[in-house]
């Protein structure tokens, strides 16, 4: 029997997708400064959606006392080698200390000095207790008003029309529902894309990554459907973990200053710099010289120090805690093995992501994108997520009717062009159907995953080739990753679990189609091990500008765009 | 790193499987079950979310556990995790969430 599913319509003046940091910000910020209607689509609950769900040890980005915001941007567009947006960074980092303070006054615990003001960690990090931080945010939600939340809901598709959006399709992940959302705004707050490349614990532990396996690139992939522009996916982003529990080790490094050494102890970060990307590649370079493994050394700690890591990591990573306790080796004894993880696309930490305006406005109309989702904006965090959420918000307060505009104006009110979205609407929904009563797959969406996953590891510069390429490799990795989205149109689904692991692995093999073109087109190195090119070692200053990508016809077209330098930037042409 | 549900422990309340990120908790027979052990991030959100204990916590052997679990109870502020080794030792760490991290 033919199955199908119910389908259920829904209106808002503004949509959000995904309600993770970003989202829930933005939601907030609505209800408090205008009357609009607001709906959350978010794939989870948000109480424990997203990146926080275990918990964050510190804020990243803050501006200390004697600090400024353009400071912030200095430092991040150096971290960057100057691939960076100075007007995006700017506008966040404006923002960073107010956001902290409303997180504080929802209850969030922030250490204090003698004097009152926030602990400072290192220069531009303040010292939290960030284990309920998401659950801070979602009940501040639940009370806001003209606020509904759907939790559960996938997005897949968004609708628009004449490079306008109009809302968005998904389905539920536990009911044999579909739905169909309308709005005249959306924002894209799904976060990044993990689970690209072959992960450090393929086996068992397959998700026991940093990044969420469930960020799995949905809003770009959405964004490239509609055509919006997307910005430096080349600049991937690799994180320096603790070995097996792939924990966060800014705590150990920042936190208790213990350095980088190798298996002889040596002391090696100042060998390769200290950027993000150099700490990462020096890890690398010295397990190739065969001094590995590397550590953070911690040992010599004091017992105090050590049972405050211990309570610290409980806070964000308690697999780090569990391991240290089980295995004996607490990190007073024995020093915090590291190592790489596989690279993610992640716009909180470097620039890939959305291509937006200063106010976080896709090129696509109507449609915005804040935190992991946009691009242009590294080293931004928990704190530029919330203050990107922020920004979209009070931009879609003041273009919201613009001059002209009827009040009483609808998403599909115009007779031809709500015929188009529906028409469009029900196109996706027969998609659903499709692969819900695909009979004989030939594979299952598991399989495809890993075979991608494979792909990227070979050939794009996963672990296994040290996050080094050559352009032969990305021209075999692009050839293979098109083989698999051709199969992935042919995948089953027995339930709307399974139905969301097919949309995921479509997500996320389209992100790699767009990843390996920007790979492609930098014809330099410009970022040790994030985008190590071996037939282009060297930086090369031609490539001092933006390459940028849409999805058209089936194929990625780069646009190559000169560095901004105006404070404020508008989309002009495409 | 996973969870493992202990049925005699579970009252069917669904807390856990609500809150999952990746939304990997079904039921069977009005009981809880991890219907994607593999799929686990880890995060411990269904762990702190059980009022009863049922849910335990472990590293794969993958990642070098050997058979420890993890269980966290919650009174008013105070998170009390309990690691039980696999020789049957018992370590409690108690965290006040009004305590900052001092790193
Ligand atoms: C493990 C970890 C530790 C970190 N620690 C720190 C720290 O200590 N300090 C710091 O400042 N920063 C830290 N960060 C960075 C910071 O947490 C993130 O940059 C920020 O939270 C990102 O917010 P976001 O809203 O973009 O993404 P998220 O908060 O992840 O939100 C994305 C949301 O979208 C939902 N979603 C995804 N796809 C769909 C879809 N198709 N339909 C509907 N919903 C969807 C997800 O379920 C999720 O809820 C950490 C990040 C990680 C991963
Ligand atoms: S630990 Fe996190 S990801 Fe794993 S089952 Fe529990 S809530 Fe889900
Ligand atoms: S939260 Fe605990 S008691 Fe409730 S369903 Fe889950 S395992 Fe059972």
């Amino acid at each position: 029997m033919r199955k199908e599913l119910d389908i259920k319509t829904k209106k808002a003046d503004v949509l959000i997708i995904g309600g993770g940091t970003a989202g829930c910000y933005a939601a907030l910020t609505l209800s408090e400064q205008s009357q609009l209607s607001v709906l959350v689509a978010e794939k989870a609950h948000i109480k424990r959606s997203g990146c926080l769900a275990a918990g964050v040890n510190a804020i990243n980005a803050y501006i200390l006392p004697g600090r400024t915001p353009q400071d912030y941007v200095d430092y991040a567009a150096k971290d960057a080698e100057g691939i960076v947006r100075n007007d995006l960074l700017l506008t966040a980092a404006e923002r960073f200390n107010e956001v902290t303070a409303h997180m504080e006054r929802l209850g969030l615990v922030i250490l204090k000095d003698e004097n009152g003001n926030y602990a400072a960690r290192g220069n531009r990090n303040i010292k939290i207790n960030g284990e309920n931080f998401k659950p801070l945010l979602a009940s501040a939600l639940q009370e806001a008003d003209r606020v509904s939340v759907l939790n559960h809901v996938n997005i897949t598709d968004l609708l628009t029309d004449g490079g306008k959006v109009y809302g968005a399709v998904g389905f539920s992940v536990l009911e044999e529902t579909a739905y169909i959302l309308e709005a005249q705004t959306v924002l894209i707050a799904t976060g990044g894309a993990s689970g690209l490349y072959r992960p450090n614990n393929p086996g068992f532990s397959r998700h026991k990554m940093w990044y969420p396996p469930f960020n799995t690139g949905a809003g770009y992939a959405m964004g490239l459907r509609a055509g919006a522009e997307m910005t430096t996916f080349e600049m991937r982003f690799i994180a320096l973990r603790c070995k097996d529990t792939i924990a966060p080790t800014g705590t150990i490094a920042q936190g208790a200053g213990a350095k980088q050494v190798n298996a002889k102890g040596e002391v090696y970060e100042e060998k390769y710099g200290l950027t993000t990307s150099e700490r990462v590649y020096g890890t690398v370079k010295e397990n190739l010289l065969g001094n590995g493994p590397c550590y953070l050394r911690t040992s010599g700690i004091t017992k105090e120090q050590e049972d405050d890591l211990l309570k610290a990591y409980l806070n964000m990573a308690p697999g780090q805690t569990l391991k240290w306790v089980e295995s004996g080796k607490t990190p007073g004894e024995s020093d915090v093995e590291i190592e790489g993880t596989e690279p993610y696309i992640v716009g909180g930490h470097t620039a890939s992501g959305y291509w937006v305006n200063t106010n976080r406005e896709s090129t696509v109309k109507g449609l915005y994108a804040a935190g992991d989702a946009a691009g242009g904006c590294p080293q931004k965090y928990v704190t530029g997520a919330l203050a990107e959420g922020k920004i979209a918000a009070l931009d879609m307060i003041r273009h919201y009717r613009p001059a002209g505009a009827a009040e009483t104006e609808e998403p599909f009110a115009s007779q031809e062009a709500g015929a188009r979205l529906r028409k469009q609407a029900r196109r996706y929904l027969a998609e659903y159907e499709k692969i819900r009563n695909e009979a004989d797959p030939p594979f299952s969406a598991e399989e495809l995953e890993e075979a991608m996953q494979k792909v990227m590891d070979a050939y794009a510069g996963g672990i296994g080739c040290h996050y080094e390429f050559n352009e032969k490799q990305l021209a075999a990795a692009d050839e293979r990753i098109a083989q698999l989205i051709e199969l992935s149109g042919h995948v089953g689904a027995s339930d709307m679990h399974e139905l969301l692991s097919v949309y995921e692995l479509k997500e996320r093999l389209l992100v790699c189609q767009a990843l390996i073109a920007h790979l492609r087109s930098r014809k330099e190195t410009r970022w040790h091990s994030f985008q190590e090119n071996m037939d282009y070692p060297k930086r090369d200053s031609a490539y001092e500008k933006y390459i940028n990508s849409v999805f058209e016809d089936g194929k990625i077209r780069i646009i190559e765009r000169e560095l901004v330098k105006e404070a404020v930037y508008e989309h002009k042409d495409s | 790193m996973s969870i493992r549900i202990r049925e005699e422990k579970c009252v069917g309340c669904g807390r856990c499987a609500d809150v999952c990120p990746g939304t990997l908790i079904g039921f069977r027979e009005k009981k809880a079950h991890m219907d994607y052990p593999k799929d686990c991030w880890g995060c411990v959100s269904c762990v702190k979310e059980c009022r009863t204990g049922a849910i335990e916590y472990f590293l794969g052997a993958d990642i070098g556990g050997n058979g420890s679990t993890m269980t966290v109870t919650e009174d008013g502020n105070i998170l009390h995790w309990k690691i039980r080794k696999h020789d049957g030792t018992v370590k409690t760490i108690d965290v006040n969430r009004q305590d900052s991290n001092k790193y």
